[in-house]
C-alpha cells in the first residue's frame, strides 16, 4: 500500500481485517434477506406487465381475477391516488412523484416499456397468482417505439409522453419532447483555444444498456394494519428514502409507515426507487394481510433499472509538448420511459480527471421505450470515461508520449477547477498515476501474439449526506451500535471499526444493526460511495460523544473535576489514577448508570475518488473473443478501514466494467422489446470469465473526514471499459468506440475491408 | 387442485418428509415448506446458482429440481454444513478471506465448493475458476472467492481430511446437475 506522508497516526483497528459482524449468519444460510422473511397470513402479490414497448392502454377488465377463489385482491393504477406533478427530493437526486408513480403501476393510460406494470393481484400462493394474472384482460392499443437515443431526439420520433417539454438553461420548449433537459457548462474560450492546438481529436462513442445485474431480485413484504399503520419488510439501499417514496405515492404520513430493511442481495445503485413497496402495501390495504411479491428474473430486467444507453462525441487538443489546451463533449443518455436519467453526473464527470482550461460540455436527457434508467455504480462516469479517456489514449499515441507520462501532465489536481465549477479540494488522481506506473504490472514487458496492454483512469464524486448512528454502553465493556445504513458489502464492520477506534477497544467489542426507520435517525441511502466515509462519520462522533460521558463517570469515580480527566487508546487517566474503557463501562451502575453516544452528520461537498486501471488482452484472430490476461486496480481510498472491503470494492467493480466492456448489453428486437431477459443470454462474467484482480490501494488522507476515508465503491467501475478497449487496439489494430466490444462487433472491425 | 404428493428424503442427515405439489421446485420445498431459506433464488431458472445444494455429493441448482425427485435421496444445504458448532473449512475461510459481499450467492457458491473439495484435493486456479462458473457473484469480481476456496483445500489437507470419492458410480443424471467433468 502507498501511503501519503501527510497521515501518520499508527491506528489499532483501522487497517485491520477483522471477520465482519454479520459473517456467521451469511456463510451458514441464516441471514434473513427480503424474500427469507416471513409473517403468519402472508399472500402472494404478482404484477401484470405490459407485452408492448409502447401502447395505450384501452381498457383493463380485471372481473375474472378478482372472481378467482385463490384471489384476495387486485389493484390497478386506478386505486393509487392521482399524483400531480411534485418533485421530491430522495437523499441522491430528486424524483417527479407523478413519474415515479405511472413507473410503479401504469395509471396514465399508457405503457412505455415492455415489462411496465399494469395491474397486480395477491393470492393464496405465489403459483395461484402467477395464473390468476392471466385473467386479467387488458387492451392495449400499440404505439410506435423507439430504444436508440438518437433515434428518440429525432423531431418525428414517437413521443413517449406527450406532457415532457425539453427544459433548456432556465428555458422550456414549445412542443413536447423526449428531449426532457439540455445541460451545458462552459470554461474558457473554447474555440479560440482550439485552433491553439497542435494536435486535435474527435470521436464518436456508442454504448449499450446494461443491468446493474444483483444476484437478489426485488423483494416486498408489505402489512397494511387495521390501526392503519404500514410496515414493509424490504431489500432496499435506503430504508428511509423507501419510506419516503412509499408513503408519497399512497399519500400518507411518513410517520404511517415503517421500513425495516432486510439483509440486501446487492443493489449497485438499482434498490433506490420503488418498485414492489407501494404496490404490495395497496394489495395488502384491500385484502387485510401481509403481502409479499418478489420479481422473476426478467421482471428485474424488463422492470427495473438498466443503466443509460448512450452516444458521447469527444474533442480534446492539445499542443505538441503534450499540454491539453481545449475540450468539448455532447453526451446523449437516455434516461428510459420517464425523465431523470443520468446526464448530469455524466456532464460533470467527463473531463474530471484533468486540468483543461477551456472546455464545452453539453448533456441531453432523452426518454426512450426502455425501464426508467436507475443508479448503477458511478452513474453515467463509465460512459463519459469510455469516450473521453479513448480519446485521451489516441492523443498520447499521436503525440508520441507515454500514456502516464500524458496523463500525469494534465492531470487534474488540488486546485483544478472543473468544467462544472468545483475547484478540487486535496485528491489523489497523481498517486494513482505514479502507483500505476511504479507497478509490476506495467513494468513487465507483455509478450506474444495478438495480445495488447491498456490504461485509462476514472474519477467519481463520494457523496456525503445525511446520516444518523447511536450506540450503547454494556457493562462488560462492549459497545451496540444502531446505524442506518443497510449494509451491501460489509459497511456495517468498516463503521463498527472507526467506532471502535475512536473508543480504543477492539473491532469485535462493538456489535453494530442497522436499524429500521423507527429505531435509527435518519439516514440516507447506501449509495454515492458514501457509507464508510458519512455514516462512519457518525460512529466517529457517536465514539467522541460516549467518550466525553465516559470522562465523565470517570471523575465521579476519583471524585475530580471531568476536565482533568484524559482519555486515549481505551484507558482513562486523571491525577495518576488508570481505568481502561471495560473497567469503567463495568461502574456505570455506581455512576448514574447507562451511557449512550448519538450523532447525526450531514457532510457537504465530495470526496472525490480517482482510479488507473491497466488491463493485458488476448484477441482470438478468428473469433474475435477477448480474454483477460491480467489486471491491475489502483485506487485512492483515502483511508482503507478494511482493507480487504477497499480490495473487494476495487475487484468487484472492475469485473462489473469488463462485463459492461466485453459482453453485457440489452438486446431488442424491431418493436423494442428485450431479447435476452435472462442470465444465461444477458451473459454477466464468471469466474471462468476473468483472471485474478491485483488491486493496488493508494492512500492520499482526505482533510474532511477525521480517519482519511474517501470512499471507494463505485470509482472502480469506471476505468475499464476504456482500458480494455486500449488494449483490444494494441492487440489487433482496431479502436472499439461502440460498448459492448463483444465478438461480433470486433470480429466486424476487425475484418472491415478485408471481406 | 391436485392431490399433494408425499416425500420421504433424508435433509443434512435427518430423515425428512414432506407434502408437495408436483409442479414445486425442490427449492421451493426447502424454502417456503421446510423453512431452510439459507438456498437462495437469483433466477429460477438454473443460470445463477445461489440454489445450488447438493444431491446425493452432486452439485445441483435446487431450483431445476422438482421437489419429487429428493424422495429417496440425500441433499445438503447450506445449513447442514457445520459441524459441532464448528464453520466449515470453506465457511470459515470465506470470512477469513473476505469472500462475500452482499452474501446472497454465498451458500451456492459453499455448496459448488464443497462438492469440489469433496472431490478434489489440491484443485488448481482454473479447476476451481471452471468448478464455480455455474455460479454468479455480482459483488466480488470473484478473486476472494478463488482464494477462500483455495485456502480451504489447503486446511482441509492439513487436517487430514482426504476427498470422498463422490459417487464413483453416481446416480442417474438429475435435471438441474451440472454435466461437468
Amino acid at each position: 500500500m502507498a501511503s501519503s506522508k501527510r497521515e501518520t497516526k499508527q491506528y489499532k483497528v483501522i487497517g485491520t481485517r477483522p471477520v465482519r459482524h454479520d459473517g456467521a449468519d451469511k456463510v451458514t444460510g441464516r441471514a434473513i434477506y427480503g424474500a427469507d422473511f416471513r409473517v403468519s397470513g402472508t399472500v402472494h402479490g404478482k404484477i401484470l406487465r405490459s407485452p408492448h414497448a409502447h401502447a395505450k392502454i384501452k381498457s383493463i377488465d380485471a372481473r375474472a381475477a378478482e372472481e378467482h377463489p385463490g384471489v384476495v385482491a387486485v389493484v390497478t393504477g386506478a386505486d393509487f391516488p392521482d399524483l400531480k406533478d411534485k418533485i421530491a427530493n430522495l437523499g441522491e437526486g430528486a424524483v417527479n412523484l407523478a413519474h415515479l408513480g405511472a413507473n410503479v403501476l401504469a395509471h396514465h393510460g399508457k405503457v412505455q416499456y415492455k415489462g411496465h406494470a399494469v395491474a397486480a393481484l395477491a393470492a393464496l400462493s405465489p403459483h395461484v397468482a402467477e395464473e390468476a394474472l392471466k385473467l386479467i384482460k387488458v387492451e392495449y392499443e400499440p404505439l410506435e417505439s423507439v430504444t436508440w437515443v438518437l433515434d428518440a431526439m429525432k423531431d418525428d420520433a414517437p413521443l413517449v409522453l406527450d406532457n415532457v417539454f425539453t427544459k433548456s438553461m432556465g428555458k422550456k420548449s414549445d412542443k413536447p419532447s423526449n428531449i426532457a433537459t439540455h445541460i451545458h457548462f462552459e470554461t474558457g474560450k473554447v474555440d479560440e483555444a482550439f485552433k491553439k492546438a497542435d494536435v486535435v481529436i474527435e470521436r464518436e462513442f456508442k454504448t449499450a444498456s446494461v443491468h446493474q445485474g444483483y444476484i437478489e431480485p426485488h423483494v416486498a413484504t408489505a402489512l397494511w394494519n387495521e390501526d392503519g399503520h404500514v410496515t414493509i419488510w424490504t431489500s432496499t439501499q435506503g430504508a428511509f428514502t423507501a419510506r419516503q417514496q412509499t408513503a408519497e405515492l399512497l399519500q400518507i404520513p411518513v410517520s404511517r409507515v415503517t421500513v425495516v430493511p432486510c439483509e440486501i442481495g446487492g443493489g449497485f445503485g438499482g434498490k433506490i426507487a420503488v418498485y414492489l413497496e407501494p404496490v404490495a402495501a395497496m394489495l395488502s390495504r384491500k385484502c387485510g394481510r401481509p403481502v409479499k411479491m418478489v420479481m422473476n428474473r426478467d421482471e428485474v430486467f424488463e422492470g427495473t433499472g438498466p443503466t443509460p444507453g448512450s452516444f458521447v462525441r469527444v474533442k480534446l487538443g492539445a499542443t505538441k509538448a503534450g499540454k491539453l489546451v481545449a475540450g468539448e463533449a455532447w453526451l446523449a443518455y437516455d434516461a428510459g420511459a420517464f425523465p431523470g436519467g443520468m446526464i448530469g453526473p455524466g456532464c460533470m464527470c467527463v473531463f474530471s480527471c484533468y486540468e483543461i482550461p477551456s472546455a464545452r460540455v453539453d448533456g441531453y436527457d432523452v426518454l426512450v421505450n426502455k425501464p426508467k434508467t436507475q443508479a448503477y455504480r458511478a452513474p453515467g462516469a463509465t460512459q463519459a470515461a469510455f469516450a473521453c479517456e479513448s480519446v485521451i489514449d489516441e492523443l498520447a499515441e499521436k503525440l508520441g508520449i507515454d500514456p502516464i507520462e500524458f496523463r500525469l501532465m494534465n492531470a487534474a489536481k488540488e486546485g483544478t477547477r472543473r468544467v462544472d465549477g468545483p475547484v478540487y479540494p486535496r485528491i489523489g488522481f497523481v498517486e494513482t498515476l505514479e502507483a500505476a506506473r511504479a507497478s509490476e504490472h506495467w513494468k513487465s514487458k507483455l509478450v506474444g501474439k495478438n495480445r495488447g496492454r491498456g490504461i485509462a483512469s476514472g474519477f467519481w464524486f463520494n457523496i456525503g449526506l445525511k446520516s444518523s448512528a447511536a450506540a450503547h454502553v454494556n457493562p462488560d465493556g462492549t459497545v451496540s451500535l444502531v446505524e442506518g445504513s443497510t449494509d451491501i458489502g460489509g459497511t456495517r464492520t468498516s463503521v463498527a471499526m472507526q467506532l471502535a477506534e475512536t473508543l480504543g477497544i477492539p473491532a469485535e467489542a462493538v456489535q453494530p444493526r442497522v436499524g429500521d426507520t423507527d429505531s435509527v435517525g435518519y439516514t440516507d441511502v447506501t449509495g454515492g460511495s458514501r457509507v464508510t466515509f458519512a455514516t462512519g462519520l457518525a460512529a466517529y462522533e457517536v465514539g467522541r460523544d460516549i467518550e466525553r460521558q465516559m470522562r465523565e463517570r470517570a471523575a465521579l469515580l476519583w471524585e475530580c473535576d471531568a476536565a482533568k480527566v484524559e482519555s486515549a487508546d481505551g484507558v482513562y487517566r486523571a491525577n495518576g489514577k488508570s481505568i481502561t474503557f471495560r473497567e469503567l463501562a463495568g461502574k456505570l451502575d455506581e455512576t448514574g448508570g447507562p451511557v449512550v453516544g448519538r450523532a447525526t452528520v450531514n457532510p457537504e461537498g465530495s470526496s472525490n475518488g480517482f482510479a488507473t486501471h491497466i488491463v493485458d488482452v488476448e484477441v482470438d484472430p478468428d473469433t474475435a473473443k477477448v480474454t483477460i490476461l491480467r489486471y491491475t486496480a489502483v485506487q485512492d481510498a483515502g483511508k482503507a478501514i478494511h482493507p480487504s472491503y477497499v480490495e473487494g470494492q476495487m475487484q468487484g467493480g472492475a469485473v462489473q466494467g469488463i462485463g459492461w466492456a466485453l459482453n453485457e448489453e440489452y438486446v431488442f428486437d424491431e418493436n423494442g422489446r428485450m431479447q435476452n431477459a435472462s442470465y444465461l443470454d444477458y451473459r454477466m462474467p464468471t469466474a471462468l470469465d476473468v483472471p485474478a484482480i491485483d488491486t493496488i490501494i493508494v492512500e492520499v488522507f482526505n482533510p474532511a473526514h477525521p480517519y482519511g476515508v474517501r470512499g471507494v465503491g463505485e470509482t472502480p467501475i469506471v476505468s475499464p471499459p476504456a482500458a480494455i478497449a486500449g488494449a483490444i487496439y494494441r492487440a489487433t489494430g482496431v479502436r472499439m468506440r461502440e460498448l459492448p466490444m463483444s465478438p461480433p462487433r470486433l470480429w466486424a472491425e476487425m475484418n472491415r475491408g478485408s471481406g | 387442485m391436485a392431490r399433494k404428493i408425499h416425500v420421504a428424503t433424508t435433509i443434512n442427515g435427518e430423515a425428512v418428509e414432506f407434502l408437495c405439489e408436483a409442479r414445486q421446485s425442490l427449492l421451493e420445498v426447502l424454502r417456503d415448506t421446510l423453512g431452510l431459506t439459507g438456498s437462495k433464488e437469483g433466477c429460477n431458472n438454473g443460470n445463477c446458482g445461489a440454489c445450488t445444494v447438493l444431491v446425493d455429493a452432486q452439485p445441483v441448482d435446487s431450483c431445476l429440481v422438482l421437489a419429487v425427485e429428493a424422495e429417496g435421496a440425500e441433499i445438503t444445504t447450506i445449513e447442514g454444513i457445520a459441524r459441532d458448532s464448528q464453520l466449515h473449512p470453506i465457511q470459515q475461510c470465506f470470512l477469513e478471506d473476505a469472500a462475500l459481499q452482499c452474501g446472497v450467492c454465498t451458500p451456492g457458491f459453499i455448496m459448488s465448493a464443497k462438492a469440489l473439495l469433496d472431490r478434489v484435493a489440491n484443485p488448481s486456479d482454473e479447476e476451481i475458476r471452471f468448478q464455480l462458473a455455474g455460479n454468479l457473484c455480482r459483488c466480488t469480481g470473484y478473486d476472494k472467492i478463488i482464494r477462500a476456496v483455495k485456502d480451504a483445500a489447503g486446511r482441509l489437507a492439513a487436517s487430514g481430511q482426504k476427498p470422498a470419492a463422490a459417487n464413483p458410480n453416481g446416480s442417474p443424471a438429475r435435471r438441474g446437475q451440472r454435466q461437468r467433468t
